[in-house]
């Protein structure tokens, strides 16, 4: 039966939260290990959601940070400004959980009026509006004085745990699973191998196109949230194209397409950055080279440069996980 | 001949100042298989790319099924009861054979997106008779077996098939056959013969192909029109066409054949 | 409005213009010929800036501050950005020339990410901003109520020779002939004995040295660079290509004199407006003419 999978997706992810969670509470995974953890997943939830969007319904976005930025700034100023909520009681959590939902719609919102001028473009052209469209973003952020402006927006309360993110990760995850293995999802996939063929056969290619820029920001927006409320900061420079580029090389990495190759990107290469920093920090310091953090960047730029060269489909292809794709009655 | 499924009156259509198509008539009855041929060059492409949509026609009228498809978008018309192939084709070739029907079913799926992000008992319901009916096309395409594979392993000839079996899992009135013989040997244009005459008479439908292959054409269309630079020159039964003396010269004769 | 636009602004926008046109052309000339958004093309201008601002230090050393040398540091600034250019054609675009279109764009990200941080990571260049030395003593005039350095002159000249020279390679030469053709039609111009791939070459050598050039240009004018500094620019100046019909070459210089002028006036207006101008114009440009003011429309062979 076809619905018995989805508990064994579910039950993947509690084993997961479980054994973490006990490993940072007997103390063998400490709380900077959690912080790492922490940022993986929100980036899983990212890259996944762009590859709704680049992978899956074959378009190409520049500026999925945009969208993040914007989840980010209107949940944070829901619960920092308007609510001034604490962490500690559970109407300020449940009025989190709501604010990260309204930041995705509006991130939604904004994928919206950029997918739909957009739809006329194809691929470099779109590249680029969607690129100027997120450094639109970000240079309103940078002059609205009500959220920091420069400075960013201060204070946020630390809402964002282990749990609450493994639960918007799995969610994610879940629906996008669930979006790609039903018509709308093969719509979406057709659209990607050729649109005039999807046209002809009678996929109203523009309806899904923009479907796919407003629930790919909806995830961003969720994932900016969350984020913000992690670090319990949204700046501008956070969102910016260089930001944008880390989640398309782990799109780029995963393999365009796969779900799957995305969760692992997200992962190996936030923990990658985090091993280069320490990485960095021993040669500058112990050694006492003149290194720094920069170099990070300089390998993530060959390394998506040699992706491009010589594993285009990256490391998964198409491919999916078996945890992954629903099982079809075929009888 | 007023209840023709497709009426074409007066159609031109022009690309920059350069002239594709000129004042064309069709008139397609239903229920036939109907040829389109002319040398190449001569807008038989252009006619198939105005009738679903992807270019709008300068002048002239579309009329299908009793009402005006002119000017609607291409994906409006393939709801309306219209469905192609391509010359050179267009498979989805990284999705799986049997997703490739799929897609063409999808415009008729209920299930909200709400109902398929969570899987509701609707959805899957629709979903289980979506695949029955695909398969079921597969199996009168003879590639049942190949359900699973990605499309781009299919060898070139079932290709040709899958694509026809996409056309019609749109559930179409007319189909719109675009030189589906290209790239055949002798033994694979006897079979697509026998298919499409079959597909005429199992689903019902109104054919309309594009043949360079004077065999095919002759051999199963039951009404011809015959172009040259975008006009008609010869119009009527194969018989009658076949020894037009302006076909023989304008298309026979040139090519030899 | 007239606080926003009179003759200061305006000689402004014309400066700021032309180094837009200097970029801008080489973007135009590369998708002309390969149709490829050439990320690393603002880049390209970065590396000009910098080896200027080595070019200077070195020749300084035994040369008086003249003519003779500030010659030789734009040589040098134009044969940087050119060089950069060459090797990123070479070793990260030839490969992928035939492959899907966005491969190119992505890797092109790549390359454009590789020069800012590995520039950023070098000790000897560094992420912090460094002051332009005054490789020629700067000088005011006024003229028409206007504030007129020797920089803006030398700016706008400088800009008007090298796009005069352009022209003169594209319409005259050999060479010219063959991008010209390289660009009509790849194929059709393999077949009539055109080595391509040369040609590819020297767009990409003459539109790195533009952009070399222009990042000499800026260096002088607003006396501070850094690894970064090519991204805005870069970005500005594409959008100007798009705005007069990207492979367009008279559409690129008009493009970038129209960006130049309009987001002079935006800022003096707004800052924000100054910012963001040029996504605005982008935005609607993609809107309502996405082929631009002078390109032709491509029909698509379906």
């Amino acid at each position: 039966m076809g619905n018995l999978k989805l508990p064994r997706m579910l039950i993947a992810t509690a084993a997961f939260w479980a054994v973490v969670s006990i490993l940072n509470a007997t103390g063998i995974l400490n709380g900077y290990f959690m912080i790492i953890i922490n940022r993986s997943l929100i980036f899983v939830i990212l890259a996944v959601s762009l590859n709704l969007i680049n992978g899956i319904t074959g378009q190409f976005s520049l500026g999925h940070m945009g969208f993040a930025a914007v989840g980010a700034y209107v949940s944070g100023s829901i619960t920092t400004l308007i609510f001034k909520l604490s962490p500690d009681t559970l109407a300020g959590n449940g009025i989190f959980v709501v604010a990260i939902v309204i930041g995705g719609l509006a991130a939604g919102f904004v994928g919206f009026l950029i997918g739909f001028p957009s739809l006329r473009l194809k691929g470099d052209y779109l590249a680029i509006m969607t690129l100027g469209f997120g450094e639109i973003i970000r240079t309103i952020l940078n002059n609205i004085d009500a959220v920091g402006g420069p400075r960013g927006l201060l204070g946020i309360p630390k809402f964002s745990n282990f749990t609450v993110i493994v639960a918007f990760a799995f969610l994610t995850i879940a629906i996008l699973r669930n979006l790609v293995q039903s018509s709308h999802g093969r719509a979406m996939l057709s659209i990607r191998e050729n649109e005039l063929a999807a046209e002809l056969a009678g996929v109203d290619t523009t309806r899904y196109k923009v479907l796919g820029f407003i629930i790919g920001a909806f995830f961003a927006g969720v994932a900016g949230g969350l984020l913000a409320h992690l670090l319990q900061i949204a700046h501008p420079t956070q969102y910016g194209f260089y930001a944008s580029a880390l989640v398309l090389i782990m799109v780029y990495a995963g393999g365009m397409g796969s779900l799957t190759g995305s969760v692992i990107a997200a992962f190996t290469l936030t923990f990658l950055t985090e091993g280069l920093r320490v990485g960095i920090d021993w040669l500058k310091d112990t050694v006492g080279l003149p290194v720094g953090t920069e170099w990070t960047m300089v390998i993530y730029a060959i390394l998506l440069i040699l992706i491009m060269l010589f594993r285009t489909e990256g490391l998964m292809g198409m491919r999916e996980a078996k945890i992954l794709i629903i099982a079809e009655e075929t009888k | 001949m007023s209840d023709a499924l497709l009426k074409i009156k007066g159609m031109s259509h022009y690309f920059g100042g350069l002239k594709a198509v000129s004042n064309f008539d069709f008139e397609v009855p239903e229920g036939v298989i109907y040829g389109l041929i002319g040398p190449n060059g001569s807008g038989k492409t252009t006619t198939f790319n105005l009738i679903t949509g992807i270019y709008t026609p300068t002048e002239g009228s579309i009329t299908f099924d009793g009402s005006e498809i002119k000017g609607m978008k291409p994906y409006k018309i393939v709801h309306r009861g219209i469905a192609r192939t391509f010359q050179n084709l267009r498979i989805f070739s990284n999705l799986s054979v049997i997703d490739n029907i799929r897609v063409a079913r999808h415009f008729t799926v209920r299930s909200s997106l709400a109902s398929s992000l969570l899987r509701l008992p609707g959805f899957k319901a629709e979903e289980k008779a979506i695949r029955q009916e695909a398969m079921h096309l597969l199996e009168i395409m003879h590639l049942e077996d190949r359900s699973e594979e990605k499309a781009k392993n299919l060898p070139y000839g079932e290709l040709r098939r899958l694509e026809i079996a996409r056309a019609l899992a749109t559930r179409p009135k007319l189909v719109l056959l675009d030189e589906p013989a290209a790239g055949m040997n002798p033994k694979e244009v006897a079979d697509l013969m026998e298919l499409i005459v079959r597909v005429r008479n199992e689903f019902k439908v109104t054919v309309f192909l594009i043949e360079h292959h004077m065999k095919v054409v002759m051999g199963i269309c039951e009404r011809i029109k015959v172009i040259d630079f975008g006009e008609t020159i010869a119009e009527g039964l194969p018989e009658a066409v076949g020894k037009d003396p302006k076909v023989l010269e304008a298309y026979l004769g040139k090519r030899g054949a | 409005m007239g606080s926003i636009i009179n003759a200061q602004q305006i000689v402004n926008g014309l400066q700021l213009g032309s180094i837009y046109a200097l970029i801008a052309l080489g973007y135009t000339m590369v998708y002309g010929i390969v149709r490829l958004i050439n990320f690393a093309h603002g880049d390209f201008y970065m590396l000009g800036a910098y080896a200027a601002y080595g070019a200077f230090f070195v020749f300084n050393s035994f040369m008086p501050i003249s003519g003779p040398l500030a010659f030789i540091v734009l040589v040098i600034a134009m044969g940087g950005g050119g060089a950069i250019a060459l090797l990123a054609n070479r070793f990260a675009y030839k490969p992928l020339r035939y492959k899907p279109k966005l491969s190119s764009l992505v890797t092109a990200i790549g390359v454009s990410m590789f020069l800012e941080y590995f520039f950023s990571a070098l000790p000897v260049i560094g992420p912090s901003p460094r002051g332009f030395p005054e490789i020629i003593p700067k000088q005011m005039y006024t003229f028409l109520g206007a504030e007129i350095s020797n920089y803006v002159v030398i700016d706008i000249a400088v800009a008007a020779i090298l796009m005069i020279s352009l022209t003169f390679l594209i319409q005259r030469t050999a060479l010219g002939r063959a991008m010209r053709a390289v660009s009509q039609d790849k194929d059709a111009a393999k077949l009539m004995g055109i080595d391509v791939e040369r040609i590819i070459s020297w767009t990409f050598l003459i539109g790195g040295a533009f952009a070399g050039a222009a990042g000499l240009l800026a260096g002088m004018t607003y006396p501070r660079i850094q690894p970064y500094m090519g991204i805005l620019p870069g970005l500005k100046a594409f959008i100007a290509a798009v705005l007069g019909g990207i492979g367009n070459v008279p559409g690129a210089v008009l493009g970038a004199y129209i960006m130049g002028l309009a987001e002079t006036f935006a800022n003096a207006y707004n800052s924000l407006l100054g910012e963001g101008i040029a996504f605005v114009i982008l935005i609607l440009v993609l809107l309502v003419r996405p082929t631009g003011i002078l390109g032709e429309k491509v029909a698509d062979k379906i």
